[in-house]
């Protein structure tokens, strides 16, 4: 049965995913660049790096701000809502098909409709990484771009210190999951039909 | 029918947000420890303890010179004139019991270093020539004070602005009161006691003009507006201890540098404290990214600025961590893309 292309991604938030992954690339390399930095061998300059993650790091907040508000007005917020019952099961069954069904031809256990555009475990984690780590991570950063604001100690330690693993640390998740995601994106009715979805807003169905 | 429950994860965002102003408002202080504290808390003055002077061997003996030196004033009887006398005691005359008796050379007979000459009274004016022990006297090459390295810190202190300019003028007792000296950096464990110690030895002098007078004609030093170049001059001068920057220290063995340094020598340069330790380290990240804004502007302090949090983050154990997920990460997704293509 062939299904019907499915408009599932309106314009602001092809606009919005598409700024949201270029400042991500853009923060993932200067943030390596800088993590790792030595002065012989440098991923990008460092004066340059730290120019770059900054300003990418403001334009990821304001990005963040057009997804939260629309969000909140728009239908797409309801893709963000997780339900409780039976989340383990569902988790799970998605799990089972990315690890044996989908080697067997099996049909995707969540079909993507209008309603239900992601699968229990992109929604679970896209709801993690957009509304947990990202916002840790501006806060953080913009925190550390005013390093007067943080406190000395916090719970008895370095405020600056513990300011800057929280960055880290979800900055680090952050670039996991776009690495997962990027290669989870592939799972299409070919390797690059989501892409294309993205950029177009219609979904292929498989 | 089963009513679906949802969590709204806009909620998430806003607990964040919540918890972040929490944090905020729990101990809320930028500053590392106010000027004004540091003194106040960390300054335990003798006064504060009193010390039960019976306990020491020569407490007896040494109260006959403690009863006028003791104190500010004494009183002796004037048989030429047959009437007791009330006479103000010198400042510099004054021995406190108490500090003596926490001083580390408590156990000591005055008559130990002074003449038994002066049990007489008035005393023989011909004793104000007495020759005054310096520290080597008594502790050059003894065994029992090998581990304080007197030999080396006479050495350094040989080669020091102070011993230079005013040569066997200074010795010292200068900074070391014998009957008060007491010591602190090998056995105080509260480091800010030993910062607020250390300095006032230095500023006894540099801070009050009678003392510096004696050794120099020199206008009266202002130390603030030598310092003005100094960012956070009153936290630093709360924090870190003048010997810091003003010696050059020989050896590892003394902990108190006595190699005092011309002026145009003292460290300038903010790296070179600010510079391993992280904690130093982050108060510089927050005066410098405060400083680039203040002249560049926010724009400009944003985009310009040269600096992060370096070592902050530079956590051995969390970068390696960090790989070897990622390097999972890209196996995985490796494994599972070629078996996606076999199994096509």
């Amino acid at each position: 049965m062939t299904q019907e292309r499915l408009y599932l991604y309106p314009i602001w938030i092809r606009f919005w995913h598409l700024v949201n992954a270029l400042l991500c690339l853009l923060l993932i390399i200067t943030g390596i660049s800088m993590q790792f930095s030595a002065p012989a061998v440098a991923l990008v300059r460092f004066d340059t790096a730290v120019a770059i993650h900054n300003i990418a790091g403001i334009i990821l907040t304001i990005n963040y701000v057009i997804f939260f508000i629309g969000n909140l007005f728009t239908y797409n917020g309801k893709q963000y809502q997780i339900e409780y019952r039976d989340l383990t099961k569902r988790l799970m069954a998605q799990g089972k098909y990315y690890a044996f069904g989908i080697f067997k031809g099996e049909q995707p256990p969540f079909p993507i409709t209008r309603d239900n555009k992601f699968n229990p475990l992109q929604r679970f984690s896209y709801v993690f990484i957009m509304y947990l780590f990202v916002p840790v991570v501006f806060i953080s950063g913009w925190a550390l771009l005013y390093p007067e604001t943080i406190p000395t100690t916090i719970l008895g330690t370095s405020g600056l210190h513990l300011t800057d693993l929280f960055h880290i640390l979800s900055g680090f998740i952050i670039s996991f999951f776009m690495v997962i995601h990027i290669y989870f994106c592939t799972i299409g009715k070919n390797p690059g039909a989501n892409f294309k979805s993205i950029l177009n807003g219609y979904h292929e169905p498989h | 029918m089963t009513r679906e429950i949802y969590l709204r994860p806009s909620w998430l965002v806003i607990v964040l947000l919540l918890l972040v102003v929490i944090l905020f408002a729990f101990d809320y202080s930028t500053e590392p420890l106010k000027y004004e504290n540091a003194r106040t808390t960390s300054r335990i003055t003798p006064e504060e303890i009193t010390v039960d002077h019976s306990q020491f061997p020569n407490a007896e003996v040494n109260q006959k010179c403690f009863q006028c030196h003791g104190q500010s004033k004494y009183t002796y009887e004037n048989t030429e004139q047959g009437r007791m006398v009330n006479e103000r005691m010198y400042t510099e005359l004054i021995i406190s019991p108490n500090d003596f008796y926490l001083s580390n050379h408590r156990s000591f007979k005055c008559t130990d270093c002074h003449s038994e000459e002066y049990e007489t009274f008035p005393h023989p004016g011909i004793l104000r020539m007495e020759y005054k022990y310096s520290c080597l006297d008594c502790h050059e090459g003894d065994e029992n004070y090998a581990q304080f390295h007197f030999e080396q810190i006479d050495a350094e202190f040989m080669e020091s602005v102070h011993s230079q300019k005013h040569s066997e003028e200074f010795t010292c007792w200068m900074c070391h009161n014998p009957h008060t000296y007491k010591i602190n950096a090998r056995t105080n464990e509260n480091i800010r006691e030993t910062i607020v110690y250390d300095n006032t030895i230095c500023l006894d002098c540099h801070s009050d003009f009678r003392r510096f007078q004696l050794l120099t004609d020199r206008e009266r030093p202002n130390l603030i507006k030598s310092h003005d170049w100094l960012p956070n001059q009153e936290l630093h001068i709360a924090s870190v201890r003048c010997i810091e920057c003003h010696t050059e220290r020989t050896a590892d063995s003394t902990l108190v540098g006595h190699k005092v340094l011309p002026k145009e020598l003292a460290v300038k340069n903010c790296k070179e404290c600010h510079s391993s330790k992280p904690e130093l380290l982050a108060s510089l990240y927050k005066y410098e990214a405060q400083e680039v804004r203040s002249m560049d502007g926010i724009f400009r302090g944003i985009t310009t600025s040269d600096s992060v949090v370096i070592g902050a983050s530079r956590n051995q154990t969390l970068n390696i961590i960090s790989l070897i997920l990622f390097a999972g990460a890209v196996i995985g997704i490796g494994f599972h893309a070629t078996l996606r293509i076999l199994k096509k």
